[in-house]
Parts: C-alpha cells; structure tokens; sequence
C-alpha cells in the first residue's frame, strides 16, 4: 500500500521532499499538477497526502475540498498535510490536519509525517 | 328577529355614528385634527369603495360568474400597487388647486371652464344616481329578509317606505356633516371619521360570517377547497379574457373617477403623504373583504334553495342556521356599506351639482346688480348644496321605487363604473400631457359618453338594446374598449390638432409640472383696490373668515391693515382659495366681475409665456444641482472602489511575493540540509548542490525584477536618452534571446529594409523589452516549426511601431487583458522559470519612454505591439531644470 502521495508543481521541491521521506522507509508517489489530483488520490489511497496549495489549474484547496466530499468515507478521511508558501497569514485551513509552512525543516517535515502516520 | 328589535337596533347603530362623526367635527373645529388625519383613518374612509355592491353583490356575482368578481378587487389594487406614483401626483395637484370634485379637476385644468365642468357633472349625476339606488334598494332587501314580520303589516315600512325612511335618515345626515362649513380647504372630519368606522364594521362582519362558514358549515378550509373546486368544476368557470382586461380596467379606473372615490381619494386627503400607508394598506383591506367571497357563494348554492336569491346569501346563510347575532352583525355590514356609499357619493354630487350647476347659474341670473351685492353668496352656496343633496337622494329612491329595483346588484354597479370611466383620458391625459386641450376633453369624453349611453347605460335600463354582436364577442367588455378607445382617440385627435387658450396652457403648465406658478398673470384691470374683493370673498366665506385671509395675505406683503395690493401672487391665491369653496370656474368668473377684463392680453400672455420659462428654468437648475450632487457621490464611490481594489490588490501582491520568495528558498534549504547527510552519492551531491545553485540564481533575478519594477513604477528611473537604430536593437535581442530554450529553432520572418528606423531613446530598456517580448516567444510557442515574425513600421507622428508575431496558440481572450499584471504567469510555471514579472516591467519601461506595449488579438499566434514615440517625452523637473 503506497504510503504517502505528494501533489506538488515545483520539482525540485517534490525531489527533495521524495529523497528526504524515501529515505524513511516510506513509499513516496508524486503528482505535479492540480489537474487530476483528485484521480491520482483515488487511484492511489494514500495513507497520507501531501498537498501543495498554489497548483497550476486546480488549487490545493479546492483538491482537499473535493476529497472531504468524496462518497468514499474512507477515502474521505484521508489526512492532509498541507504546504503554502503564502506566509502564516493563510495557514488556516480547517479541513487540513496539519500545516506546514515553506520553507520548513527537514526534522519538522519528517516529525510531522511520523506523526500522522502513526 | 321581531321588526322593532330590528329598527331599535338599527336606530342605535344611526346614532352611534350622529356620535361619532359629531365629536369628530368637534375635535376638528378645536384643531385637534391629529389622529383624524391619521393614514389609518384615510386608508379606512377609501373603503367605501366597497358599497353594498361588493358586500352583497360580489357572494351573487360570484354564484352566478364564478372567479370574475374578484377583478373588482384587483383593479384598485393594482392602481394602488402599480401606480402609486400617479396618485400621489394626482392627489398633490389636487391639493395645490384646491379642487373639490373630479368635475372641477377637469374644468380647472382645461382653461376653467365651468361648461366642462357642467358636462362632467351630468355624466357624474346620470351614472351615480341608479348606483344610490341600488344602496337604497339592498338596504331595504335585508331588511325584507331580516325582519320575521311581513313588512307589508307595518305602517309606513311597506313598499317603497324602508327605502324612504333610510334615504331621509342619511339625508338628514349627510346636510348636517356634508355642509356645516364652507371653508376653503373642504374636508369633511366627522363623515371621514364615521365611514371610517363602518369601514371596520363592514370587515369585521364580512370576516365573521367567513369564518362561520368556513369552520362552522364546512369542515375548514380543505373541505371548503374541495366544495369550491367541485363547484367549479360543475359550473365550468371560465377565465374569459376580454372580461378580465375589460373589468379590470374599469374597476381600476373607478377607484380614482367614481365620484364617492374621488372625494375620499383626494378632496379628503390633507395632503399626498397619506398614499404612502395606503398604498398597501387599501389592497390589504381589499383582499381581506374578498378572501370569503368564494365559500360564501358556493355554501349558499349547496345549502340554501336553488330560487333563494345569491345576492343575499351573506344574509340568509346565518339567519337560515339560527345564528341571529352574526345575521344582525352582518346586516349591520351591509347597512354600513349602503349608508357610506350614499352619503359619500351624495356629498361629492350635491358638490359639483352646487358648483357647476347651481352657483354659476344663479350668478349669471343676478349679474347686472352688481358689486356691493347684499346678497349673501355663502348662504346660497350652502343651501344649493343642502337642496342638491335632498335632490339627488330623492331622485335615487324615485328610480328605486319606479324600476321596483334591479334583478342584479352588481349590473348596476358597473353601469356606474363604466360611465364614469369616461373622464379618465381626459384626467389623465391632463395630468400628463401638457398638450391636451379643452377641445380634446370635450370630444373624448362626449364621444365616451354617447357610445356609453347607447350601449351601456340605455339597455341597462329597458331602453333600446346593445347593437347586435357576432357571437363570441361578450357585449360589455366590447362596449368598454370600443368607448374608452374612441374617447381616448378623440381627445388626442383633437387636442393635437386645436390650440390650447392661454388660460389652458397657464393651468396644463402647472398640473404636468405639478409646480405651484404663483405669480400667474391676472392681472388687476379696473379694480385698484382690494375692497370690492374683500366683499365678494365675504360673501363666499362669511365675514370673519373672509378677513383673516385678507389680513394675513396683508400682513405677507408687509401691510398693516386688512387690504393688500392686487399683486399676482395674491390674486391668484385669493381664486385658488376661492376655488376651494365654489370651484375653480366660478371663482375664475367672480373674481373677473370684480377685477374686469376676462380676456387675456398679449402682454398677458408674454408673462405666461415668461412665468413658463422661469418655472422651467428653475426646474433646470434644480435638475442641474441634483446633477452634480449625484456627479460628486459618484465620484467619491469611484474613488473608494479604487482604494479598495487598490489595497486588495496589494495583499495580493504581497502574497504573491512571498509565494516567489519562499518556493525556491525551500529548495535551497531542504538540499542543504539533505547535503550534510553522511552516506551521499558524489552524483547525487552534484545534483542538489547544482538545484541550490539554480534557485539561488532564481531568487536573484526575482529581487532583480522586483526592484527593476519598483523603480519603474515610482518614475525614478535614470533613462539614458541617445539616437538608436531599431534594426541593431533588433538583432542583439535576437541573439540575447536565443539563450532561452536554444534546442527550438526558429525562423525568424523580417524584412530588414524597413527596420532601419532611427529612434531617439533608452536603447538598453527597449532591448530589455525586445528581448523579454522574443523570449516569451521562444518559451511559449508550441508550433512545429516555430516561426516568429518581426514587422517594424513608421507611424505618422515620427515614430514607431515594432508588431512581433510568433505562429503558436496564442493567448486565449479572456486571459489577454491580464497578462501585463505583476505575476500574470501562465500555464506551466516549471517552462516559464521566471515570476511573472516580465511584460509588467515591459509596460512600465514603455510607459517611461512615452510608447506603450499592447497585446494584438486575431494574428494567429502571440502578437505584441510595441509603438515608440520619436522621442521619450521630457520628464516634469526636467523641464523645470530646462526652464531655470
């Protein structure tokens, strides 16, 4: 089972993420645009998500809403860590679990990722 | 019920309201007049518009025509919903001219002429009169069906008498209430305040006996639905169109021209202010009278015999069930109904048969003793008026007692609304149309009239028949459109095609303006002092009154004493008041035997013609102010929003900063904090140290931008303005740009001859706008091959226009207009690589040479224009140096 699906449009930002959580021991997929985010979620059934909120096309946002929608309860339920590079004005996202801001420490990221995992 | 319970009872009733409108005049004789001039008050003396017409005919109208009674209802609403505005102008014109009937409305409008007026009147009296016989004959028919005694028994309460003793008893009321005074703003406190009452009576009876029938006949309202929807069903109502717009329309033209509506529409009305409370509290009066009528109809046919007579069902339905108190509650409604029409309806005809009729003949009879007439105009005034009432009340139960009373109560009430609906045009066309004359009036109404008389009224009446129709065609509402069609047809005809006189045209000014032009020209011929007046106003008003007027009108001009100067002003507020009391086209006359010269003059009508333009032009200045009131609030709002986008904005600039700040800052830190992870790959090493790199270039360039823009935008920029040839310029940011994406290969379409171009400006920042402009090009276009085009042009003023112009997909409309916005980056970020601040400092850099940057929609790819001035325009302190 894949554990965590990262839905992130910057490369380089995706990468480190992957190598840093990858060399965990966890399973890392990525997806680098907002348009079929969504499909790659449901496809995937991540144990975690992480979402990036500034996504060409489809906002991060308006991905994590579709998904609380989502028929699917389990699926539903998913955990959400979200990334913003907007600034702590905009971390509050009540229907995120958590949220991290960029740019963030390599502990704090894996910290948190174990957290919600576990 | 015995008889003499009934009368006592009734008697009882009678006195009551002798009580109330009594104190009521009292109370107005004392100046307390508040709550008598309260909206409720008003909305509730409207009601009269339910005589007993709609209080027993509409159960009758209902059971014989299904749903179309209710178009009664609906007329008057949605005058009173739909219109409101034209009543409350009808009502303020009224006001300012002291009008006290429809008759005088339209004579004071079309030149004052009591003729018009005369003819109105006749309408009025011809139409009315079978109406106040049909209030007399339901009176008389509850009474019949009440009473447990044969009537016939009963000395003087056989036959013809019940309507005798009641037509005498409002009679007798009616001359006390309707002419205690002659005052010139004539308003009636205590018959407002009296019908106001039986307004509540004649609701509160008619929701009682609904509410019997609904829950006490029938099992509540589902069960009445379904009796009424079987009902329906069994006699085949049918929505006829023609009826519905024909009836509505006359029922909505009845609730202004009536002449009962009028008196208490506008005559009583203190001013237009009261319109607002009932203009929806009169619909809702309205409804409420109308929400029973149906279940009333259809218990009636169920419960009572098939010959017992619908038009009295309101009374029959609860005697036949035993319940007495609610009969007599109901009868008493329909008692109020009947006796507030009539005594309304009296007042308002004995006005215009008294003004129009009487007073102008009696003047004409008494010319030629002139002047210091001992006569006492007042006294006439008043009695003329008590003899039209006993006159009108007598030929009403005369037609009662010849035609034995109608079959129908409700034919007769659109006989009246019908005829009266005539004048309407003529109203309204004189409210709103400032060239419509007496001619037209004459004409329009005339034409109604006789088309009336012969296909309405005469046949109602047993007197000849309607022209034979095709079938299909209903002969009342054909009657109504082709009379009130031929009368409005006329009237424009006519007025078109006459000239209005300069008295018309004086007074058409005033009511479509609905501007008071106080100093009209009358002016004073042969008379040059006020006493003659002073004696004639006594003789319309009574001594004590007549002075005080004259004294406060002294006292305006800064006069001692009780005699003012013949001035415009008072001259025409002296007529008008008059007006008030004896009509407009009488006081006209009266005031021209006193003051000489009834006819005009050309000087005269140079002040008219002055007096317009004054009016006009003060209405423009007015307009004008408003204007630039409306200009300025406009400004000030334009300005706010521009803030408030303005601030908007910014937050989401600042957001965006951060977002292009913070993304590659977390590239760089992640990779260095991965670096000093122990067990790396050399490859791996070279490749995030490269990543940290790369970012750290892209955050510069970022910073780069931000603080190009920042300059630009602040008109700080240090430009250094030399001669340029835009061919070199051309080529070297061809070559700069070939650095961005140099896998795709691209050619390039010029023609060189023409770009030889010499251009006086900043050479590097036009290179740094070609240079961004081909770039987008490079990293954009997705044809294959990719070709860019390159035009350059002279335009007219000396300068320049470079038009470049790749052949990918282009930038779709709607995102056209944004792409010059700070961070306006499109489709894929990771293949744009920049913030998407280029073409936002492209624009601000050619704003600072004097050009301009635009997008070129329809060249088939991208396409930017960028046009040049000759040369850049010269900076503010610039010239200030230049100067100095």
């Amino acid at each position: 089972m894949l554990d965590i699906l990262m839905i992130e449009d910057e490369p380089n930002i995706a990468e480190a993420v992957r190598f840093i959580l990858t060399r965990e021991g966890w399973q890392v997929a990525l997806h680098g645009d907002g348009l079929g985010g969504i499909e790659a979620i449901r496809s995937g059934k991540p144990r975690l998500v992480i979402l990036d909120v500034m996504l060409p096309h489809r906002s991060g946002t308006e991905i994590l809403a579709e998904l609380r929608n989502d028929h699917d309860a389990g699926l539903a339920a998913t955990p959400v860590l979200m990334l913003t590079a907007r600034g702590q004005a905009t971390l509050h996202l009540p229907q995120a679990d958590a949220v991290l801001a960029k740019p963030f420490a390599n502990d704090e990221l894996r910290a948190m990722v174990r957290r919600m995992l576990n | 019920m015995p008889f003499e319970a009934l009368v006592a009872g009734c008697l009882a009733y009678v006195a009551l309201m002798f009580g109330v409108a009594f104190a009521a005049d009292r109370a107005a004789s004392q100046g307390r007049v508040r709550w008598l001039d309260h909206p409720v008050v008003y909305t509730l003396s409207l009601s009269v518009y339910c005589s007993a017409w709609t209080f027993y005919g509409a159960v009758g109208y209902a059971s014989r025509s299904g749903l179309e009674f209710a178009t009664i209802y609906l007329g008057p609403t949605v005058v009173f919903t739909g219109a409101w505005w034209g009543l409350r102008r009808l009502v303020r014109v009224a006001r300012m001219h002291h009008v006290t009937s429809i008759a005088d409305l339209i004579s004071a409008r079309f030149g004052k002429s009591n003729r018009l007026a005369a003819f109105v009147t006749l309408i009025a009296v011809i139409a009315a009169t079978p109406y106040v016989a049909l209030q007399l004959q339901s009176v008389s028919l509850s009474f019949e069906v009440f009473a447990t005694d044969s009537l016939t028994d009963i000395p003087l309460a056989g036959g013809g008498g019940t309507a005798l003793w009641v037509a005498a008893g409002l009679a007798l009321f009616t001359i006390l209430f309707g002419t205690r005074n002659l005052a010139a703003d004539e308003r009636h406190h205590g018959v407002v305040t009296a019908i106001a009452l039986e307004a509540v009576v004649k609701l509160l009876a008619f929701l009682a006996l609904g509410v019997f029938v609904v829950w006490g006949l029938a099992d509540g309202p589902a069960d009445m639905l379904g009796r009424i929807a079987s009902r329906a069903q069994d006699q085949g109502w049918i929505l006829k169109p023609d009826r519905w717009t024909a009836l509505l329309i006359v029922s909505g033209a009845a609730i202004v021209a009536l002449p009962r509506m009028f008196q208490v529409l506008v005559v009583e009305a203190a001013d237009e202010d009261r319109l607002g409370t009932a203009g929806w509290a009169f619909p809702a009066y309205l409804f409420a009278m109308s929400l029973f009528v149906l279940p009333i109809a259809v218990m009636g046919q169920q419960l009572l015999p098939a010959d017992a007579n619908p038009d009295l069902y309101v009374l029959t339905l609860p005697a036949q069930s035993g319940q007495n108190w609610l009969a007599f509650l109901v009868f008493l409604g329909g008692f109020s109904a009947a006796t507030s029409m009539v005594v309304v309806c009296t007042i308002a005809l004995a006005t215009m048969i008294s003004n129009h009729w009487l007073v102008p003949l009696w003047l004409g009879l008494r010319r030629k003793p002139q002047g210091d007439d001992p006569e006492d105009l007042r006294g006439f005034v008043l009695n003329a008026r008590r003899v039209a009432i006993l006159s009108v009340m007598a030929v009403g139960w005369l037609y009662y007692q010849a035609t034995g009373g109608t079959t129908t109560l409700a034919s007769m009430g659109l006989v009246a609304f019908t005829g009266m609906a005539q004048v309407l045009p003529a109203m309204i066309g004189g409210l709103l149309w400032r060239g419509a004359n007496r001619n037209g009036a004459y004409a329009g109404v005339g034409c109604g009239f006789l088309l009336w008389l012969a296909m309405i009224f005469l046949p109602s009446v047993g007197i000849g028949s309607p022209p034979p129709l095709p079938a299909g065609v209903d002969p009342l509402a054909f009657a109504i459109f082709l009379s009130l069609t031929v009368n409005m047809l006329a009237f424009i005809a006519l007025s078109i095609f006459g000239m209005p006189d300069p008295v018309e045209r004086l007074q058409g000014l005033s009511f479509v303006s609905a501007v008071d032009p106080i100093r009209h020209s009358r002016l004073a011929r042969g008379a040059d002092q006020a006493e003659p007046l002073l004696v004639m106003a006594r003789r319309v008003w009574g001594a004590e009154d007549a002075l005080r007027f004259f004294r406060s009108e002294a006292a305006f001009q800064g006069k001692s004493g009780y005699l003012p100067d013949l001035t415009p002003r008072f001259l025409t507020r002296l007529e008008r008041r008059l007006a008030g009391s004896i009509g407009a086209a009488t006081a006209h006359a009266m005031i021209d035997s006193v003051a000489g010269g009834a006819e005009l003059t050309v000087s005269d009508l140079m002040e008219v013609a002055d007096e317009a333009q004054r009016a006009k032009e003060e209405t423009q200045r007015l307009e004008n102010a408003t204007a630039e009131l409306a200009r300025t609030a406009r400004q000030l709002r334009e300005a706010n929003d521009k803030l408030t986008a303005l601030s908007v904005q910014k937050d989401a600039f600042l957001g965006q900063i951060s977002h292009e700040l913070r993304t590659p800052m977390t590239s760089v830190r992640a990779f260095s904090d991965i670096l000093r992870t122990p067990d790396l790959s050399e490859a791996d090493r070279d490749r995030f140290a490269k990543i940290i790199y790369d970012e750290a270039g892209r955050l510069t360039r970022l910073l780069d931008d931000l603080l190009d823009l920042s300059v630009l935008e602040s008109g700080q920029a240090q430009l250094s303005i030399t001669p340029a040839n835009l061919h070199d310029l051309i080529e070297r940011a061809l070559s700069a740009a070939s650095a961005t994406r140099p896998e795709r290969v691209f050619r390039v379409d010029r023609e060189p001859l023409d770009e030889y171009v010499a251009v006086i400006t900043d050479a590097d920042r036009l290179l740094q706008v070609l240079i961004n402009v081909i770039g987008n090009a490079r990293k954009y276009c997705d044809a294959e091959p990719p070709v860019l085009t390159i035009r350059v042009r002279r335009n007219l003023r000396g300068g320049a226009q470079i038009d470049i112009i790749d052949n990918g997909s282009g930038i779709e409309a709607g995102r056209q207009a944004l792409i010059f916005e700070k961070f306006a980056r499109l489709n894929d970020p990771a293949r744009a690589g920049g913030a998407g601040l280029g073409l936002a400092i492209c624009r601000e850099i050619m704003a600072n040479l004097g050009g301009e940057i635009t997008y070129l929609p329809g060249q088939g790819g991208a396409a930017f224009r960028i046009v040049l001035p000759r040369r850049p325009p010269v900076p503010v302190d610039a010239a200030h140096r230049l100067r100095a």
